[in-house]
């Protein structure tokens, strides 16, 4: 896929509302980009976009590769007699972020914003802690709870409104956890079949416990299984030596062991090896941190050997989140070239 | 009791997740024995006793996993950062020695702290390989690596690394042997990276789909100077699991062993275990649930890398597994 082409899927889906539970509008933004690509398109009962790429015929392996359609964010448990409301954490998300962001609300999208008290009225000590995401409220202009409660009843998602544009040399925008990883499923479903069926699906509520992948990892009963992820580029300045080990810029990142999974060692090594040679970069997840979707999928059925590959991106999980394009094209690059070369030998010698 | 396959078994190198040597040592050692062997997707060794078609099918279970340390960043000078595979008390790794897949040795040690009060944390661990610099570091980010400590015997007693949970693989590889006559399908499952969740275990059975599971581990003891209490005594006989943290063992199961201990005249022990469990609490849970239970070897100082255990107990265990499989 041309580049401009990628960024532009990258920024459309970046901008999409989706929520963990309320996936819809990423669906809806996804059909039109698949339409003509795959053989079959599905939902499940979880909202998991099920799709399958037939295969050349040439094996009878069954592949999966997922990513996650969900994004973190907040959901509106309760409404103030002067009409803001009341929000809890849909995901994983920093307090520390939130005071005075823009926000969209619900399915119309209502603007909102998380307010928080005048520097005039707030005490210097005041403003050296945190404030928990509680204490906060999003004031979407009601006059009063009644009007709240019908602009945004109990329920209602709340996103960051962040609109993605180009940074320089990188791409900013929210949600690239995982709407990288999903970029990067629609380019591979963009390209000619893979000798053995594969299904893409584009998976449901990541970020509140891997659960969409779990059914999907059931359903499909693949052979082996990669992750496309967004995941933490952990390389701002340091005071000491004892990080980073992902960076953007410098290809590819792949798990090795997190929280939720260890990688199945062959197929590592087998993904190494072929990046070393085609001279495509890569670099390894710090492990015992995070987790993603493998987690859930390893453990379907009777096992399935699983790797995750990410795009490294800054400051994911907040409102706003940085990438650099090439190391999305790398991480295309280097799944293709893993799924164009595996074999049903290599499970059974492993 | 054969102390050199024991010797084999704890000293071979098998981190969660990269047990395949531990795998070719045990399979060298029931592919004589077993009907069938297989290696599933996560890397569980299953070996296969056929029966004579009466009896049920049967899980015992034993993980090849043992617990370590992945080696997270490499500083300029040469020294390693890790994160932990299982349960690692950095307590315990305070001058400890681990071993790499390469053979590599490294020394843990502890950054200085003006404050030494505080238990240290594992990020206030390093790893020195005896490098000069980063590029002098034979190995890499993602780099697994065990502790290295030899087994001894001294008296009864028996000490070593990795005791957990090899001494239950030992215990199934001389099960096997005497088993040649049951009626039982019996399906000996070496599992994989049990130490960090269960997870072999799970997929292996529900590959499996067994009538009964039990699990072969290790647990704790309460004889050790101001013990939490715990009623489980080293070399007073195999325990049988009445109920850890992660299952309720199956009332039958646990007569079953019960009975066997009767009959087999084998001392044992009832367990309950505070804090922790055993792949029987994953196997349990399988598809529509499998009746589990599990044998304890009773063991003291668990996941250091000095763990002790009673070669009676363990002879008792076998006895006890053979008379509940007759």
């Amino acid at each position: 896929m041309k580049h401009e082409r990628l960024v532009d899927i990258l920024q459309s889906l970046s901008n999409v509302m989706s929520t963990s539970g309320d996936e819809s509008e990423m669906r809806r933004a996804l059909r039109p980009l698949l339409a003509g690509q795959v053989d079959e398109l599905r939902v499940d009962s979880l909202g998991n976009l099920i799709t399958l790429k037939k295969g050349t015929g040439e094996s009878q392996l069954r592949v999966l590769v997922t990513a996650h359609i969900d994004e973190v964010g907040m959901m509106v448990v309760d409404h103030t007699p002067d009409g803001a409301l009341k929000v809890q954490a849909v995901g994983g998300i920093d307090d520390r972020l939130l005071p005075g962001l823009n926000v969209c609300v619900g399915k119309e999208q209502l603007p909102g914003v998380i307010g928080i008290k005048a520097i005039h009225h707030s005490s210097s000590r005041e403003r050296l802690k945190a404030i928990p995401l509680k204490e906060l409220s999003v004031d979407i202009g009601a006059e009063n709870r009644k009007e709240a409660q019908r602009l945004a009843p109990v329920g209602t998602r709340v996103t960051f409104s962040t609109q993605a544009h180009p940074l320089g040399e990188l791409i900013a925008g929210k949600a690239f956890d995982d709407r990288a990883g999903c970029t990067a499923l629609v380019a591979l479903l963009h390209e000619e079949p893979f000798p053995f069926d594969l299904y893409g699906v584009f998976t449901v509520q990541e970020e509140v416990g891997l659960r969409g992948a779990r059914v999907a990892g059931y359903a499909v009963a693949p052979a082996v299984a990669f992750v496309l992820e967004g995941t933490i580029a952990d390389d701002l300045p340091k005071k000491e030596d004892v990080g980073p080990t992902s960076q953007i810029g410098q290809g590819p990142v792949l798990t090795v062991m997190d929280r939720s999974y260890i990688s199945a060692p062959w197929l590592l090594r087998y993904t190494v090896q072929l990046a070393e040679k085609l001279g495509i970069p890569y670099q390894f997840k710090q492990p015992g941190i995070g987790g993603t979707d493998a987690g859930a999928i390893h453990l379907t059925r009777g096992g399935v050997p699983s790797l995750t590959l990410a795009v490294p991106c800054r400051y994911i999980h907040g409102p706003i989140s940085l990438l650099k394009p090439a190391d999305l094209e790398a991480t295309i690059t280097l799944t293709s070239a893993a799924l164009r070369h595996l074999t049903a030998e290599q499970l059974a010698n492993n | 009791m054969n102390l050199g396959l024991l010797t084999q078994l704890t000293q071979a190198f098998g981190p969660s997740g990269y047990e395949d040597k531990v795998r070719a040592l045990i399979q060298e050692h029931v592919a004589p024995w077993a009907d069938e062997l297989r290696t599933d997707p996560l890397g569980n060794l299953i070996a296969y006793h056929r029966g004579n078609g009466k009896g049920q099918k049967i899980v015992l279970a034993a993980h090849m996993d043992e617990i370590g340390v992945m080696v997270s960043h490499v500083d300029k000078e040469g020294y390693l950062r890790f994160t932990h595979i299982g349960g690692v008390y950095p307590l315990h790794c305070i001058g400890s020695r681990v071993r790499f897949a390469d053979g590599t040795h490294g020394v843990i040690y502890l950054e200085h702290r003006e404050d030494t009060s505080p238990s240290p944390k594992l990020t206030q661990l390093y790893i020195d390989v005896g490098a000069t610099n980063k590029d002098d570091v034979p190995v890499s980010v993602g780099a697994p690596a065990v502790f290295v400590r030899p087994l001894v015997q001294q008296g009864e007693r028996l000490i070593s690394k990795a005791l957990d949970d090899r001494i239950g693989c030992y215990i199934l590889i001389e099960l096997l042997q005497q088993v040649q006559d049951s009626p039982h399908d019996l399906y000996f499952l070496f599992s994989t990276q049990e130490e960090v969740g269960l997870r072999g275990a799970r997929t292996a059975a529900f590959n499996i789909n067994p009538d009964m599971a039990i699990a072969v581990d290790v647990t704790i003891t309460g004889d050790t100077p101001k013990a939490l209490p715990m009623a489980v005594t080293l070399g007073d006989g195999p325990a049988i699991k009445v109920q850890d943290t992660g299952m309720i063992a199956h009332p039958k199961v646990r007569q079953l062993l019960v009975d066997a201990a009767r009959k087999a005249k084998v001392p044992y022990q009832l367990e309950v275990l505070r804090g922790g469990t055993t792949d029987a609490a994953a196997m349990q849970l399988t598809r529509a649930g499998i009746p589990s239970g599990a044998l304890s070897i009773p063991c003291r100082y668990i996941h250091s890398p000095s763990e002790m255990v009673d070669s009676e107990d363990v002879a008792n265990a076998i006895k006890l597994l053979a008379a509940a499989l007759a």
